[in-house]
């Protein structure tokens, strides 16, 4: 077991593959929680029934399975538009409207746990919208939304290894391709499992740290 | 001065103000007794235009509330207003609850704004609680809190609806004492309060609500002395 034809170039084609995660990962969520907070909040603030055509839209992002959609936006993309536009702008495109579609929802949970009658007190003070918004809602709203939300994150990250599907070669496919070539199976998840575990953690650990920072005692 | 002439106002199928008109004019310590149900606390909500009105119009300084081109959050600086709720923004301390408003709507400079809070917080009795977070505090320090909150603001009016009725008995005390200095510093105030005796202290006029209809209104020695009103009559036999 201990005998593997496993290189150190090898690992750093993981390493490269973890990177590729990583990238697309981060920016999925970062455009996906700026458009998440947008669609929350407009969702929170006109009403279920205005937002309908929204949520509807934003359902089906939830509901159809990562895979179709990636195919499918990028034959859409490519094919139809006919527009030259590389797997990985298609990856994070896609992954970044998906966590929009979850991220808008725990939005519009957090913004809701804020009670009204704070609402009342800070627009009672001369508060413009706005200013209740910025500087009482999202930050009490965020407090309740970040567990949440780094679940999101973390499962956004986990997900991601479907975007191999527009060829962009990202943790998991880097070890399927040292799979087909060394033929050691389970030797090579367990390393590609150390590898997602050492990106998700500090994350995990992070989202820790500031739940704990914002307990206010 | 406030003025509300004729102001109707109702949650759906019911009326809960049917054509209130009062004037309360500068200095004067205004106390809104009645049972619940009987509008008072929904006309405080009106005169700073958190509600809307169905018809009439209330004018604070001649600037009539509910007109569509009047600045609400302009006009809600000269009226403070302190619930029965005591919404401390938990995720501040006590001297930032006092600070944010001042800085945010009035513009004020973070060492302005520090120092007014300062020394409403002082004023308050909550001198010592400036770096604590709020839920540190117990309810009547966070309605003294709320209330320095509001006259950071350096309002000409203020508002109090049942400001200790969500509070322990024992912590009711410190609180009214809050007000009662107000009143002696001749802040203009409209109080909704449960506190009879409260009411009878420091007002300089007492009006009694009933189902939408102020039914009397007068200075407290002859509403409480004398009442005129049968429901008065009986809402004072209920509560003494």
């Amino acid at each position: 077991m201990f005998d593997t034809a496993l290189t150190a170039n090898d690992l750093v084609f993981l390493a490269k593959g973890a990177g590729m995660t990583l990238l697309v990962t981060a920016i999925s969520v970062f455009f996906g929680t700026i458009l998440g907070i947008l669609f929350g909040v407009i969702r929170y603030q006109i009403g279920p029934w205005w937002a309908t055509p929204m949520t509807l839209v934003l359902d089906v992002f939830r509901s159809i399975p990562l895979l179709i959609q990636l195919v499918l936006a990028n034959a859409f993309i490519t094919t139809v538009l006919g527009l030259r536009i590389s797997g990985f702008a298609v990856a994070c495109g896609v992954l970044s409207l998906y966590t929009a579609a979850y991220c808008a929802e725990i939005v519009r949970g957090g913004i809701e746990s804020v009670p009204q009658t704070l609402r009342r007190a800070a627009r009672s003070l001369g508060m413009t919208w706005g200013q209740d918004m910025t500087y009482v809602v999202l930050p009490l709203a965020t407090r309740v939304a970040l567990p949440s939300w780094i679940g999101l994150a973390l499962g956004v990250m986990k997900d991601s290894a479907l975007v191999y599907i527009v060829q962009v070669v990202e943790l998991l496919k880097s070890t399927q391709i040292l799979i087909t070539r060394l033929q050691e199976p389970l030797f090579l998840l367990m390393i590609c499992g150390l590898f997602y575990f050492l990106i998700s953690f500090p994350i995990a650990r992070f989202g820790g740290y500031l739940e704990k920072r914002w307990s206010n005692d | 001065m406030i003025e509300i002439e004729n102001v109707r106002k109702s949650f759906g199928p019911l009326e809960v103000l049917k054509g209130i008109n009062l004037t309360v004019a500068k200095g004067e310590v205004l106390t809104v007794i009645g049972g619940s149900g009987s509008g008072k606390s929904t006309l405080l909500t009106c005169i700073n235009g958190l509600e809307p009105i169905d018809s009439g119009r209330i004018l604070v300084d001649g600037v009539e509330v509910h007109a569509k081109t009047t600045d609400l959050n302009k006009l809600r600086r000269k009226i403070g207003i302190v619930f029965q709720q005591w919404n401390a923004f938990p995720h501040l301390t006590v001297l930032e609850n006092v600070m944010l408003a001042q800085v945010k709507v009035l513009k004020r400079s973070k060492a302005d704004a520090e120092a007014e809070a300062v020394k409403q917080l002082n004023h308050v009795g909550l001198g010592e609680k400036l770096k604590v977070y709020p839920s540190r505090l117990s309810g009547g320090q966070q309605q003294r809190m709320a209330i320095a909150r509001a006259l950071a603001m350096s309002p000409d009016y203020m508002l109090f609806d049942e400001v200790t009725s969500a509070l322990d008995p024992q912590l009711v005390g410190e609180v009214l004492d809050t007000l009662r200095m107000l009143a002696s510093e001749g802040m203009t105030m409209i109080c909704v309060t449960h506190e009879m005796k409260f009411a009878r202290e420091v007002s300089d006029r007492v009006a009694f609500f009933h189902k939408g209809v102020m039914a009397e209104i007068a200075a407290p020695d002859q509403l409480f002395g004398a009442p005129k009103d049968p429901e008065l009559q009986k809402f004072l036999a209920a509560t003494h």
